[in-house]
């Protein structure tokens, strides 16, 4: 999902052989225990989490530039209002997370450095282009309904701050996808080139869509340890066979065809089976080698560069205003 | 990368008169007034509050986590702070 590169890969995230400290702080996890900030943690729980939190950060913000592109060409003003307030979301969703991931000790300047330096993951999702206005539907629909899929069970994270701030971003995401659907039904009731352009949007979103979820179970290198530690509730698998199965018959309802020919529904299961996925282009986009990854980071590194007098001059103002207060009280 | 950061803000809100400011989030920011402003708009975009604080984060004193059993459990066996432990007949009304 936002923090699939998590998935990808294997370093040490090992925890060390089971000690008192340790058995305790599982045993409250098992138990549906909250933790806390300043409670007791696993240093590769902490460090999971970090990584975790951050990379869900980066996604909301550098998420913000596909569809940022759009703002000024929206149809009309309905849909402008709609979109700004939208992409602001997504500015505030970074910021719940970064200062969820701030509270495991992490700096903000750190974190932001990580991602601008390439260090730091987000979701391959936003390395592709939005070039018509039925992309704005279709990432709306499609990749908000597969953030929503993955964040609900993000809500009862073992991790106190984590889930608090899931709570928000869920309650604020309904209406993203629910806008990018009506875009969506508004093109494919219009002429044939809004109903073709809709459909190219459908075509070109839909299997990244699904690579949202990240790699199939067991290629997924931290998926295990994250259910035992009750950060991950239930596997990639599983979510994007949700997804699937809630997706298409909203597909069916605009008229448009799913990008595959070996999409069937399986009367026995109840669930849609799906093609096979591309995990060739995942791991390209992931590893840097997307249509936008270049671009996306260079417009981070640009808006960070350009806002330093900004930060620096927020700061010396605010130390000036201190001096004279402290000197007027002397 | 320069470590000049601004210094991090609890954000507290509270919902609606009546009820007492809530625990929120956090956030940087250069000052208090700066703080305010921001905490509006990344806490409050959709009427969630009407009155906000904002403090700055190390100005707050936290009880340990670790001392959680010797620093509450004085509370514990004082049964007699809790209304239950009199005892009185069932015939006498409004008490």
């Amino acid at each position: 999902m936002y923090t699939q590169g998590l998935d990808v890969g294997s370093d040490s995230d090992r925890t060390t052989a089971p000690t008192g400290p340790e058995e305790r702080f599982q045993a409250r996890v098992d138990a549906e225990e909250k933790i806390e900030p300043r409670d007791w943690m696993p240093d590769g729980y902490r460090r999971t989490l970090i990584r975790q939190i951050s990379q869900h950060a980066h996604s909301e913000i550098v998420g913000m530039l596909p569809e940022g592109n759009w703002i000024t060409r929206a149809p009309t003003l309905r849909r402008k209002v709609a979109l700004l307030a939208k992409v602001q979301d997504e500015g505030g969703h970074g910021l719940y997370l970064y200062s969820a991931a701030e509270t495991l000790g992490a700096s903000r300047g750190d974190l932001v450095a990580d991602l601008l330096n390439g260090k730091a993951k987000y979701s391959s999702i936003f390395n592709y282009p939005t070039l018509t206005w039925a992309d704005i539907g279709a990432i709306g629909w499609l990749v908000d309904g597969a953030a929503i899929m993955n964040q609900v069970p993000l809500c009862r994270c073992s991790y106190g701050p984590y889930a608090r701030a899931m709570v928000r971003i869920c309650r604020e995401e309904s209406f993203h996808q629910r806008q990018g659907y009506e875009i969506m039904l508004a093109l494919s009731r219009g002429s044939d080139a809004q109903k073709r352009m809709a459909q190219d949007a459908l075509d070109r979103w839909w299997w990244p869509s699904l690579m949202m979820f990240g790699p199939s179970d067991g290629q997924s290198a931290h998926s295990a340890q994250s259910m035992r530690w009750k950060i991950k509730r239930f596997s990639n698998d599983e979510l994007r066979q949700r997804f699937v199965d809630a997706t298409v018959p909203q597909a069916e309802f605009l008229g448009l065809t799913v990008p595959d020919p070996d999409l069937a529904f399986d009367e026995a299961t109840g669930h849609y089976r799906f093609g096979a996925i591309d995990w060739s282009e995942f791991e390209r986009v992931l590893k840097g080698d997307g249509p936008c990854n270049r671009e996306r980071l260079e417009a981070r590194r640009k808006a960070w560069d350009d806002g330093a007098w900004v930060r620096e001059a927020a700061l010396a103002h605010a130390k000036k205003k201190d001096a004279r207060a402290q000197a007027a009280a002397a | 990368m320069a470590r000049n950061e601004w210094p991090l803000f609890e954000v507290f809100i509270r919902p609606k008169n009546g009820l007492s400011h809530k625990h929120a989030g956090s956030l940087h920011a250069a000052d208090a007034r700066m703080a305010l402003e921001n905490a509006r708009d990344v806490y409050a975009r959709r009427g969630e509050g009407v009155s906000l604080w904002v403090v700055p984060s190390a100005a707050i004193t936290a009880s340990e986590p670790a001392d959680k059993e010797t620093f509450f459990d004085p509370a514990d066996d004082k049964v007699y702070r809790h209304p239950t432990f009199y005892d009185i007949p069932p015939e006498v009304k409004n008490i």
